[in-house]
């Protein structure tokens, strides 16, 4: 029994590395940079943790007896049960004392008052840095070593390696900034303990208000959020059912490009249709100065408002909606309405009183997702939102605008997390009773009933209307890049696109263009986190389908909770946790690539689990017995298999890191700016023109992404029937929500 | 290990429970070198649970493993030396046959060449050679599952274990491949534990027969064995569909028994029967139906033609009987009125 010594043995040798090589603190200038290394000896801040040991450090030398005691173990003890616990509650240990080392001492001495007088003044140390990550890393390894040598999961060290850092990613990057963001509440600009800022907000009737309902006025930003996803949520729902009943339902011609509309949304920048109906409805939208032409009458401002972000929501979300109920329409197997219809019920009766009950869930799971979406939604309130914003814009302007007010941010996001939160719940409880899905493996054969008449013409038309609609909202988009100015001078140019993309070759290729800075950092950045994401996503969705431990099934709940995390939630999160040690990355890339990765992961965990659940599981098990370790089974047949899956989820990945706002918005920084926040930049300058050339642009860089990826999957149809299975699979993961 | 013992499985005091569910409560075990050993018994008895902690792909929640007189019980699966043919054969659909069968070997720190070589070898062994570069999508059901037996076998471990190989065969080409492993057990010579819930099958290929209830071993012994004196009535009906009746044993001698079923006197081999009321387990193929009146009258409930024999379903004062007959040319009547006899080959006292 070697292994398990010469494992270990590694696992010293790195924590040697790290606390006598690696720099132990942050450094500003960045590690990936070296530049650190020449400097090494004459400056204390690169030095690593023995160099750092000083009386005055003395929070420090614990670290210290650890290693040494990981080293005696390894030699004195023999491997087992016995030295399994000790080993884990070494690294156990090692981790609470980083942790409580790390947030007790700040920048600038003790973080709390309360510790000063205890403890007497200290000063303070700077971020945790490649060095402390490491040691941290380590003691994760050490508990996962521990647990393999007392027997855990059959003492599989890969699959106890990866939980326990997969748990130690999520309780960094989800956990820990939301926890900084409910503190950041009762801080003060000092960080001192207050109930201030939340005393002041959490009755502010500028939040709370229902003057609306009773007497005059307007009603609080919480209120009109809700409604607001209340009116988006029923809109969509109702707009998905009748697309999804036109799909499967009637003879209506081009039902297949109805499907083509469901990537619309993913593709597609969030604040883009609020663009496109400025264009169209705004003070000088071409339908206004028509309507003013003809009658003479000024609409006015109507747009900017819940009005038009209602309008601008329901034309984003409802390609969503018409996604999770083409699945619920079909799921009613055709049987049970012949059946009906076989006991002389006709279609009008088969429809209300079996077909549609039937689909009840599935419209309020849709329901929910809308509601979701909506509260979420950031980019077409920030373009269209006007004086009257949303929780989601309120919490922006809190942070960047004028008023700077943290505190506030940080009740406004509870309070909006509150909100997404009790909805993703109820969608929960709500489902988990009742799930007459009625799809079943076997093909029962039987065709769907088509719809009643009455039915059929007003949905047809609804739906017809809805889908012109949308197209000249997109067409207006690619069309307003080419005019000079919108509203005053409709001649046609290039001039947007020129300034935005322009390229010189005076001498050697110069990238002379606008946007181009932002655009090679947005495609760097998602090519960077498109990997990571499908890396972690694919893992959790292997431990989640394969691995029996305890805890799996809150291990998974709390992955798709975060799926109801709205985007600027994160983004104020991460800035709360992340600008000020123990962990310093605000204005890095590593930042927007971490909130990257731990905001697509559930995309990739969902594509995984399904993909996965259609491998039979005796194929990992023969693996097994055949002598492959759990790594090797995992690479030679899991992967291999499941290689549209993982092609999908690097696909998705990358395109929502690129279309992304609400959480970016709040991360980018000079240096890395992102497309997204650039276009936003551009809108709210006026710069209408450029912003629409430049999100044109994106939209057709991912078409293109996306047609590329389908045709890859497409044409990898193997041999005798595993082409179905593998597009099922393709398929399974555009039906995540966004 | 001392040679003598490669191949020796021990199951000692194993009790596995699946949360508050307790599958298996004590199972005491012990399969020779060499031996083919079948889990016989109803769907849900336990023995793929049984079979898959000898894998070591299931922990047992207490108790020991052995294999081949070493301690397993902690040792994950692929560091024992045991391989497996899983029911669906669970080859890799994205390696050729070659691959598959390769696989094991390459995961074993075998360099590429060689174990293809050995692969190669391998499928010879099932008779395959030829289809060693095709995808197992474009094999039949039967070859499908020798190429899994070829998996498993390239390794040469200690014991093979195979869970219902033959459920997803049609009847015809069960009977040929499970004479095929029988062959292939007997001429290499390993251990094997094989999983049915089909007596026939049982009966057909094993050294020795473990009849499993509810997680209990409910008797263990050759075929004709089991066959010839069951245990207890489930054993009488699950090997071989036995009536089981009311009997009384009248008088035991030189080895031989007689025993009195309703008004008919009958003699059986005694086994451990003293006088007194008993159970008899009538095997289906020894009753004889006559027409007209006898000492055990009956009346014909159904009849179904088989081809080569009937089968009845026949009331009488003792309760149902259900018999075949081999003679079909001139069946009786359903509701006809019959005399039954009892051949006495196939009726076994029940001890
Ligand atoms: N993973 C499991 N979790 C809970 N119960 C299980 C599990 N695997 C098997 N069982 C139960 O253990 C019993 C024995 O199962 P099994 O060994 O598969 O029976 P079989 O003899 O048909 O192969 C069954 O009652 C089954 O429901
Ligand atoms: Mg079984």
């Amino acid at each position: 029994m070697t292994r398990e010594n010469r494992r270990l043995d590694l696992l010293l040798l790195a924590a040697l590395f790290c606390c006598a090589a690696l720099p132990w603190y942050h450094i500003r200038s960045g590690f990936y940079g070296f530049d650190w290394l020449s400097d090494w000896a004459g400056e204390p801040l690169f030095w690593p943790l023995v160099a750092q040991l000083s009386p005055a450090q003395w929070w420090l030398w614990p670290f210290v007896p650890l290693v040494i005691a990981v080293g005696l173990l390894r030699h004195l003890c023999a491997p087992g049960p016995d030295r399994g616990g000790r080993l884990m509650a070494l690294g156990a240990a090692g981790l609470v004392w980083l942790l409580v080392e790390g947030l007790a001492v700040g920048l600038r001495g003790w973080n709390w008052s309360l510790w000063e007088t205890l403890f007497g003044p200290v000063a303070g140390q700077p971020a945790f840095g490649a060095g402390a990550v490491g040691l941290a890393l380590c003691c994760l390894a050490m508990i996962s070593f521990g647990l393999a040598e007392r027997g855990a999961l059959k003492g599989d060290v890969f699959v106890l390696s990866a939980i326990t850092l997969l748990v130690g990613l999520v309780a960094t990057f989800v956990l820990y900034p939301l926890l900084s963001m409910f503190t950041g509440a009762f801080q003060d600009f000092r960080g001192a303990f207050t109930t201030e800022g939340v005393a002041k907000n959490i009755g502010d009737p500028q939040i709370w208000s229902l003057r609306c309902v009773v007497g005059t006025g307007g009603c609080g930003v919480a209120w009109r959020t809700f409604f607001l996803a209340l009116c988006t949520a029923t809109g969509t729902t109702l707009l998905g059912l009748a697309f999804a009943l036109v799909a499967t339902r009637t003879r209506m011609p081009f039902k297949k490009g109805l499907r083509l509309m469901t990537v619309l949304p993913i593709i597609t920048p969030p604040f883009v249709i609020g663009l496109s109906l400025i264009l169209m409805f705004g003070r000088s939208g071409f339908v206004t100065e028509f309507i003013g032409d003809v009658t003479g009458w000024d609409p006015g401002r109507w747009l900017y408002g819940l009005t038009g972000i209602w309008i601008a929501q329901m034309l984003s979300f409802t390609p969503i909606a018409f996604l999770v109920l083409v699945g619920v329409v079909e799921g009613v197997s055709p049987s049970m309405e012949e059946a009906s219809q076989t006991m002389r019920a006709g279609r009008w009766r088969t429809f209300r009183k079996v077909s549609l009950p039937l689909m009840a869930p599935g419209l309020a799971n849709a329901f929910l997702i809308g509601f979701i979406e909506s509260m979420a939604d950031f980019g077409n309130p920030l373009v269209l939102g006007g004086s009257g914003g949303v929780l989601s814009t309120e919490i922006f302007f809190a942070v960047v605008g004028a008023q700077h007010d943290p505190a506030r941010a940080a009740v406004l996001a509870t309070v909006l997390l509150c909100f997404t939160l009790s909805a993703f719940l109820a969608q929960r409880l709500w489902l988990g009773r009742r799930n007459f899905a009625t799809l079943s493996g076997k093909g029962d054969g039987g065709r769907h009933a088509l719809l009643p008449r009455r039915v059929a013409a007003p949905v047809i038309a609804l739906v017809t209307g809805w889908s012109l609609f949308t197209l000249f909202v997109y067409g207006m988009i690619l069309f307003g890049g080419f005019v000079k100015v919108w509203g005053l001078d409709h001649s046609l140019t290039l001039a947007h696109y020129v300034r935005a993309f322009s390229v010189s070759f005076g001498d050697g290729l110069a990238w002379t263009g606008v946007a181009w800075d932002s655009f090679w950092t947005t495609m760097k950045i998602a090519l960077i986190a498109a990997p990571l994401t499908a890396a972690v996503g694919l893992l959790t969705a292997w431990l989640i389908v394969r691995q029996r431990f305890p805890g799996r099934g809150v291990f998974e709940f709390a992955l798709m909770l975060s799926f109801a995390i709205p985007g600027t939630v994160i983004g104020i999160s991460y800035i709360m946790a992340f600008n000020l040690p123990p962990i310093q990355m605000t204005g890095t890339a590593l930042i927007l690539i971490f909130c990257f990765v731990f905001r697509n992961m559930p995309v990739g965990v969902r594509g995984g689990v399904a993909a996965m659940s259609q491998l039979d599981g005796s194929l990992d098990e023969a693996s097994l017995t055949l002598g492959a370790s759990s790594p090797r089974t995992l690479f030679k047949v899991i992967l291999p298999l499941l290689r549209p899956a993982i092609l999908a989820a690097l696909v998705y990945s990358f395109v929502r890191a690129v279309t992304s706002i609400s959480a970016v918005i709040f991360l980018v920084s000079a240096k890395y700016n992102m497309a997204t926040a650039y276009i936003v930049g551009l809108v709210e300058n006026g710069d209408y023109g450029v912003a629409i050339a430049y999100s044109s642009v994106l939209i057709v860089v991912m078409i293109s992404v996306i047609g590329g990826f389908q045709l890859l999957v497409g044409d990898r149809r193997l041999r005798r029937g595993e082409g179905d299975a593998r597009r099922a699979a393709a398929r399974r993961i555009e039906e995540v929500p966004a | 290990m001392s040679f003598s013992q490669r191949g020796a499985v021990a199951f000692r005091g194993i009790r596995k429970a699946f949360g508050a569910f307790v599958a298996i409560p004590d199972l005491n075990l012990t399969i020779a070198p060499g031996e083919l050993v079948t889990l016989l018994g109803p769907s849900g008895c336990g023995k793929t649970t049984t079979l898959r902690m000898l894998a070591g792909l299931e922990a047992p929640t207490e108790g020991q493993i052995l294999i081949g007189g070493e301690d397993v019980t902690r040792l994950p699966a692929n560091r024992r030396d045991v391989s497996m043919v899983f029911q669906s054969y669970a080859l890799f659909p994205h390696m050729s046959v070659a691959q598959n069968v390769a696989y094991g070997l390459e995961a074993g720190g075998m360099k590429s060449r060689p174990a293809r070589a050995a692969a190669r070898e391998g499928l010879d062994l099932v008779g395959l050679s030829g289809m060693a570069d095709r995808l197992p999508s474009e094999l039949s059901g039967g070859q499908q599952q020798r190429v899994a037996v070829a998996r498993a076998l390239v390794l040469e471990p200690q014991v093979l274990l195979l869970d219902e190989p033959l459920s997803n065969l049609d009847a015809r080409l069960r009977r040929r491949v499970r004479t095929e492993i029988r062959e292939l057990q007997q001429r290499l010579g390993f251990t094997a534990v094989y999983v049915t819930h089909d007596q026939e099958e049982a009966l057909a290929v094993s050294d020795r027969i473990v009849v499993m209830l509810e997680g209990q071993v409910a008797q263990a012994g050759p075929p004709r064995e089991l066959y010839e004196a069951p245990a207890s009535e489930f054993i009488a009906d699950f090997i071989g569909e036995a009536n089981v009746i009311d009997c009384e044993v009248t008088q035991v001698s030189d080895g031989t028994a007689t025993v009195a079923i309703g008004a008919v006197q009958q003699t059986v081999p005694a086994r451990e029967a003293v006088p007194g009321p008993a159970k008899l387990a009538v095997r289906a193929n020894a009753i004889r139906l006559r027409p007209g009146r006898g000492e055990l009258p009956g009346r014909v409930l159904s009849a179904a033609y088989l081809g080569d024999h009937m089968e009845y379903e026949v009331e009488t004062d003792l309760g149902r009987f259900f018999a075949i007959v081999a003679e079909s040319d001139t069946p009786m009547p359903q509701g006809s009125d019959i005399a039954v006899e009892f051949r006495s080959r196939g009726l076994a006292l029940i001890t």
